[in-house]
């Protein structure tokens, strides 16, 4: 049953096409990839499933719902978690407070909630700590970093903080743009292991980009290639690496479909 | 001896009103990137509300004071919703030609509601000075200071641990990333306005209680620029010391160095002040280093 379906995207700034006629739609609970060439369109299309971009014609339908209209911010609230390419976390908070931020959309009590119910609002933090301790800061192997400020850390740490707070919204498709991309072979092998068990545990649909082609080959369920913003070719590891288009486009001529 | 504590006393009476009235600038910062340069004109409004519910409508000073913080609000709700939410994304040139624009227009209104006249408050804090040993303290600038430091207290709270001011931290750290968490980045830039507005309102009551309230008092605010300069825009702890910084000098200069020259030094320093420390440190004391300077 496809949760995201995305019908005839078009969208250009000023005279540049970046997308035309992009039609897709991804299964409940697969990971489905996005690949092509730099300045294919890939993170333009994680841009208009966010709500950053407003496509020009197309419709973006998410659990049968058109949400091609509505805020960035009402997007995420409803279960589209992001992950970005230029790590975007909140710079001089702790790892934990980056986390519980991810979470914020799913705290009931507002601003008024917060000054005078003090007990349900305290009942809350309590709870929604309990969860990111238990499932995600462990899940993730973070433990022991979780009181530093996150631009202390590590790159490859960095990229898994975020994937953690990304979780900590209870999202139902997961877009996440290059999360190995400038990782070292052990961070990449780690990060891998940590998509598959996350979609494996908490039936998430994954959407992702990557240009790391072996990570893209072993891992995901379906492939779009995009050239010059439009859909060349979809389809298993196998088919893809086989399609004609795709060999000329973006693979060259190496016939291992390896880059 | 008395006299530099009795300076040093007044230094930091003023400081701590000067932090608060920072802090109007530094909420509207921290989340929009805009420096309001019309906070001195909140100030004046902040004043002449409290002057109408006081001795206009003969209201006691709690509901008057409730009053302006409701009133201010409004303001920066409607300041942000009707002129700044259609300026976003224009250069932060004609942001800021904006907001001078607005401080002549409040300015303006504010003669034709209340006249140009100088108006006196009535009597907000119990009139005996403060004594601390030898140190006498003009009771106007003591409670001001308190309530003024418990003004910044509270919002320094908000900012640490409620969720809203949370959410507006992480609005002023990276605005696609807090889209992402599912946070009304609109939201947050009205409620800044709102926050701003208010803390500038009760640092104009505060300075109106002091010394009376006419149309320019919010000149007072070109003296809060060193003071949010030094700090660095984005910071609530940088204001409070800048504040603290200021006042000091102010008075040590005003107390020390006036005699000698006839007078003047006092307002000056602060802005010498200013330029030295630019100088080592571009970014203000406390200031993130990329800060686009204006």
């Amino acid at each position: 049953m496809a949760i995201l379906e995305v019908n005839n995207l078009h969208l250009s700034f000023g005279g540049l096409q970046v997308l035309q006629d992009v039609s897709f739609s991804v299964n409940s609970g697969e990971i489905y990839a996005i690949i092509g060439p730099n300045g294919a369109g890939k993170t333009s299309i994680l841009n208009c499933l966010g709500g950053f971009y407003q496509q020009q014609k197309g419709e973006i339908l998410f659990d049968q719902t058109n949400i091609s209209h509505i805020s960035p911010d009402r997007r995420a609230a409803s279960g589209l978690a992001r992950t970005f390419q230029n790590i975007a976390l909140f710079r001089g908070m702790t790892v934990l407070d980056n986390i519980k931020l991810g979470s914020h959309a799913h705290l009931q009590t507002g601003l008024l909630g917060a000054a005078f119910y003090w007990g349900r609002a305290h009942r809350e933090e309590m709870e929604l700590r309990q969860e990111i301790e238990n499932s995600i800061i462990d899940f993730l192997e973070i433990e022991h970093i979780r009181k530093q400020s996150v631009s202390t850390l590590s790159y490859g740490l960095q990229k898994r903080v975020e994937l953690a707070r990304a979780l900590a919204m209870h999202p139902k498709i997961l877009l996440m743009d290059e999360p190995v991309a400038g990782m070292n072979a052990e961070e990449t092998e780690d990060m891998v292991r940590f998509i598959l068990d996350i979609q494996e545990e908490r039936d998430l649909t994954i959407i992702l980009i990557e240009h790391d082609m072996r990570m893209i080959m072993d891992i995901s369920d379906r492939i779009m290639v995009l050239n010059f913003g439009q859909k060349i070719a979809e389809g298993t590891p196998q088919e893809v690496q086989r399609h004609p288009e795709v060999l000329k486009a973006y693979l060259g001529t190496d016939k291992r479909g390896q880059k | 001896m008395d006299f530099f504590l009795l300076l040093l006393t007044s230094g930091i009476a003023v400081g701590g009103i000067y932090a608060l009235i920072a802090l109007g600038f530094v909420l509207i910062y921290k989340a929009t990137s805009i420096i309001n340069f019309a906070t001195g004109e909140f100030m004046m409004i902040g004043a002449y509300i409290f002057y109408t519910g006081s001795v206009l409508f003969g209201l006691p000073a709690i509901p008057s004071f409730l009053i302006v913080m409701a009133g201010a609000g409004l303001l920066g709700l409607l300041v942000e919703r009707t002129i700044l939410r259609h300026m976003l994304g224009q250069p932060t040139i004609s942001i800021v030609m904006v907001t001078i624009g607005l401080s002549s227009i409040l300015m303006g209104l504010a003669e034709m509601i209340w006249s140009s006249d100088y108006k006196s408050f009535p009597a907000l804090f119990p009139r005996a000075p403060i004594v601390v040993g030898d140190l006498i303290i003009r009771s106007n600038l003591f409670w001001g200071f308190v309530v003024a430091m418990v003004t910044v207290a509270i919002f320094a709270l908000i900012f640490k641990y409620a969720k809203v001011g949370v959410a507006m931290r992480a609005t002023a750290n990276d605005q696609m990333a807090a889209f992402s968490m599912g946070i009304n980045v609109r939201s947050m830039f009205t409620l800044a306005w709102i926050f701003g507005s208010i803390a500038a309102s009760i640092g104009g009551l505060i300075i109106g209680n002091i010394g009376g309230v006419q149309p320019n008092l919010g000149g007072i605010g070109l003296k809060i620029f060193p003071v949010v300069i030094l700090g660095g825009l984005d910071s609530i702890g940088g204001a409070v010391l800048g504040g603290f910084i200021v006042g000091i000098v102010e008075n040590l200069a005003g107390g020390y160095l006036d005699p000698l020259v006839g007078g003047g030094v006092k307002n000056v320093a602060p802005f010498v002040i200013l330029v030295l420390i630019l100088m080592v440190r571009p970014y203000g004391l406390f200031g993130r280093k990329e800060i686009e300077r204006l």
